[in-house]
């Protein structure tokens, strides 16, 4: 596709369907970050003439979207994956209701998990919700095909799922840009036989899904998305989304059936295609979900005996798996020391891990975000991670297991959009069911690991205007919590001191470790105080060291070296802070108690 | 001219990989070529090993580089020139800048940065091009501008004209930095062909 900057633009998948969605005349869009989604309502918001926020969870979000589409106008609710089951209630009813203004809900999957904490494929949610699901082979048919899924759920008067994956939305590629259609007048309008789902409405409506999804699968047969690519017979391929690319790369010359709508399927066109192929070979990433629902329908096939299951595909993957005879050498990986990411210097979340690594007989029940970085060595201490708002919960549970063997030593950590997001409900059941955990909220006053988006307690809306903000101090009361202590995590002392108190009080408490994100815009622009290393006065005991800060090294000492330095023969090496990475927390100069480490003003 | 080829990104989160990746883009879509290009966001920006795709050609599908097939690798850092080793082929080429950012095992003293590592390339003939891109921007009187260097010294290695990469620069950069931009991309480009 040639580059013309009249009509071109070389944009992201996520930017694409901001695009496309604006075209497609979506009045209001909500949702909730979750990588690879979170850009699509961010570049959505600086579009005019659609109303866009960020809601605390995704099940709000589509909720939200699903208002909007009562009300007659085009909606869109967006979340990562895992969102979707967070959103799964109102998606299995909404699939009865319908809507009136077009509905999508997207769903950005992440095989290979390169932010997430699983893989899994939310095709299924179509099967399973029994709704129509798109999916795009690149950013230049994701905004074409949002577009077309607008349509399609306004015809067919259901919610279309819309599936991207890591390389649609974080993937470049020339996109051409459409006109915006007309717009839809909202109004009030009581269907209460469509919309409201007691049984008796509701099996009726049960009935309309079935007529709609027949429909929709003798339409498949004959949409302009799913197409046959004619081509070589001997071996011919049904594929859909990003691994199409990979068959059209491996296999340039192959007869393919590309799939755009993945549910429901093309029965017809589908078998059609299965008998004019020597060889039918089925390429999905993660699960056989093409595959089971083909050889259900009576046509052999081979898949996932040859294309792994797990993790993302690429183009040698998938011809490695079908031709394994055509792969060259490659050179093996060197062993290297691993980067993973770190917590940055400066991070407010840092303080309350050193704290926590120092309670040894505290269990830690983690939640998800940059905090969540406070597993990984030197501090370790973190204990569970499984799913947002999993943390508070998770440790009740454990409470009411261990009984009185579990006292002072069950804490929960989260995030302020955590605790949002669904930290709240679980901090409700603690209260109420009268148990001794910490809930520890790590408010850095933004959504951090997605970002940076606004979020209900940040005090912005999604595009950065003034908003009502949340004050946990009095939402944690207000659920009866008695405790609530607010610590800064920068001071180390203070805060080692406040989780021992606290922590060993038998009744639900809460600690509010404030302070704001280092990469937050006011805190980057705001002059730090600057902290030095006195090397002489360093003994080499390695407690600044194992805050895991990226601002401080070790250097080896060898005992000569150690002598010639001044050093006792024994000390194996010294700290440094190296100044332009060092963003003045202080709390390498709170840890250290040999005065190695102060404010450059004490020179 | 070339009709396709691989350009492999490769860094520490936040050392600006993406401008580098965009301006090579954006030349390769100005010369005529179809051009995809993959990032990965969230996660792997805190501090960690990054990495950017870049392809074009007459018609690209795949956004991924093969294992095998970067013909040229733009490295920010040393160890990160290394780590993408399978990406590669005898004959690419590798721009690397001679930073060198602890990993958190060697700065807490559990292990040490390796040493020769661009030999371990020069040795599976694997031209490698090493620049200290920081001096070079300081020099010019910009330490920003590191990034544009890198890309003036890969692009000695591409068929795009380097005027076509000095347009990019004045539609694409900030009119107050372009001059600044222009000079490094001339420098890095300098500094391979001498
Ligand atoms: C259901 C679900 N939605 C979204 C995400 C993506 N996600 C992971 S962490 C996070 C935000 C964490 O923010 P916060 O709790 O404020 O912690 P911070 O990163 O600021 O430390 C989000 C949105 C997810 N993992 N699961």
């Amino acid at each position: 596709m040639s580059f013309n900057s009249e009509e071109s633009l070389w944009l992201s998948g996520n930017e694409a369907i901001a695009l496309g969605a604006w075209e497609a005349g979506v009045q209001v869009a909500s949702g909730y970050p979750g990588t690879p989604s979170t850009e699509i309502l961010e570049n959505l918001s600086t579009y005019d003439g659609v109303y866009t926020e960020w809601a605390p969870n995704e099940k709000v979000g589509l909720e939200v979207a699903l208002g909007a589409s009562f009300a007659g106008v085009r909606a869109l609710a967006t979340m990562k994956h895992v969102g979707l089951n967070v959103a799964a209630d109102p998606l299995f009813t909404a699939s009865y209701t319908g809507g009136r203004g077009g509905l999508v809900v997207l769903t950005a999957d992440d095989p290979e998990m390169h932010s997430s904490q699983n893989e899994q494929d939310n095709r299924n949610y179509a099967f399973a919700a029994k709704l129509p699901m798109l999916e795009p082979s690149d950013p230049a048919e994701a905004r074409d095909m949002l577009v077309r899924a607008f349509e399609l759920s306004e015809q067919y008067d259901t919610p279309v799922l819309f599936r991207i994956t890591t390389r649609i939305a974080h993937v470049k590629g020339v996109v051409q840009k459409g006109a915006r259609a007309e717009l839809a007048s909202p109004s009030i309008e009581k269907i209460p036989g469509k919309f409201v789902m007691l049984p008796g409405p509701a099996r009726v409506r049960r009935g309309e899904v079935e007529k709609r999804m027949i429909a929709m699968r003798a339409h498949a047969e004959t949409l302009e998305i799913n197409t046959i690519e004619e081509g070589d017979t001997r071996r011919g391929f049904i594929t859909s989304g990003v691994p199409y690319n990979y068959v059209k790369e491996a296999f340039p010359d192959a007869a393919v059936l590309k799939l755009g709508m993945v549910w429901p399927l093309p029965a017809g066109k589908i078998a059609d295609f299965a008998a004019r192929v020597e060889e039918l070979i089925i390429v999905e990433e993660l699960d056989p979900f093409l595959e089971t629902h083909i050889k259900a329908m009576g046509i052999s096939c081979r898949g996932k005996e040859l294309i792994p299951a797990q993790g993302e595909l690429n183009s040698f993957i998938v011809r490695k798996a079908i031709d394994p005879g055509s792969i060259g050498e490659i050179f093996a990986p060197l062993d290297l020391p691993m980067r993973p990411p770190n917590m940055c210097a400066g991070c407010p979340h840092r303080g309350l891990f050193y704290c926590l690594s120092k309670m040894k007989d505290v269990f830690v029940s983690g939640d998800i975000g940059c905090y969540t970085l406070g597993f990984l060595p030197p501090l370790s201490a973190m204990d569970t991670c499984v799913c947002m708002g999993a943390s508070v919960t998770v440790a009740h549970g454990m409470a009411k297991a261990l009984g009185k063997e579990g006292e002072g030593r069950l804490v929960a950590v989260l995030g302020d959009s955590t605790f949002m997001h669904s930290g709240i409900t679980g901090l409700v059941n603690s209260v109420y069911n009268d148990s001794y955990t910490t809930v520890i909220i790590l408010d850095n006053r933004i959504t951090a690991m997605t970002g940076h988006q606004h979020n209900p307690a940040s005090g912005c809306t999604i595009k950065g205007e003034p908003a009502n903000a949340i004050d946990f101090e009095q939402l944690c009361r207000a659920v009866g919590v008695k405790r609530i202590t607010v610590v800064n995590p920068h001071d180390i002392d203070e805060t080692r001191r406040v989780l021992k108190e606290e922590v060993a009080i038998p009744e639900t408490t809460v600690v509010i470790s404030r302070a704001p994100c280092v990469l937050l815009p006011s805190e980057i622009k705001r002059k730090k105080p600057l902290y030095y290393t006195n090397t002489d006065n360093c003994t080499g005991c390695r407690a600044c060291v194992n805050l895991g800060c990226p601002a401080i090294s070790w250097t080896p000492l060898t005992p000569e070296e150690a002598v010639e330095k001044g050093y006792r023969e024994k000390q194996q090496g010294f700290a440094m802070i190296t100044e332009v990475q060092c963003n003045g927390c202080g709390q390498c100069a709170c840890v250290c108690k040999f005065d190695a480490i102060t404010l450059k003003e004490e020179e | 001219m070339k009709q396709s080829g691989n350009i492999l990104f490769s860094g520490v989160g936040g050392q600006g990989i993406l401008l580098a990746s965009e301006l090579t883009a954006y030349a390769q879509l100005a010369a005529g070529f179809d051009v995809k290009k993959s990032e990965v966001h969230g996660m792997a920006q805190r501090g960690g090993s990054v990495v950017a795709h870049l392809r074009y050609g007459e018609k690209i599908y795949s956004p991924l580089i093969e294992p095998g097939k970067a013909d040229i690798q733009v490295a920010f850092e040393e160890l990160e020139a290394a780590r993408y080793l399978p990406y590669l082929h005898k004959n690419s080429a590798v721009v690397v800048n001679t930073q060198k950012i602890l990993p958190p095992a060697v700065a807490t003293g559990k292990t040490s940065y390796p040493t020769n590592i661009l030999d371990e390339l020069r040795n599976r003939d694997i031209r490698v091009v090493a620049l200290d891109a920081f001096a070079v921007a300081r020099d010019i009187g910009e330490l920003r501008t590191a990034n544009v260097v890198m890309v003036g010294a890969m692009s000695h290695f591409l068929a795009v004209s380097p005027q076509i990469f000095l347009e990019v620069i004045d539609q694409r950069v900030k009119q107050q930095f372009r001059e600044v931009n222009k000079k490094a991309f001339a420098a890095g480009r300098d500094l391979v062909n001498a």
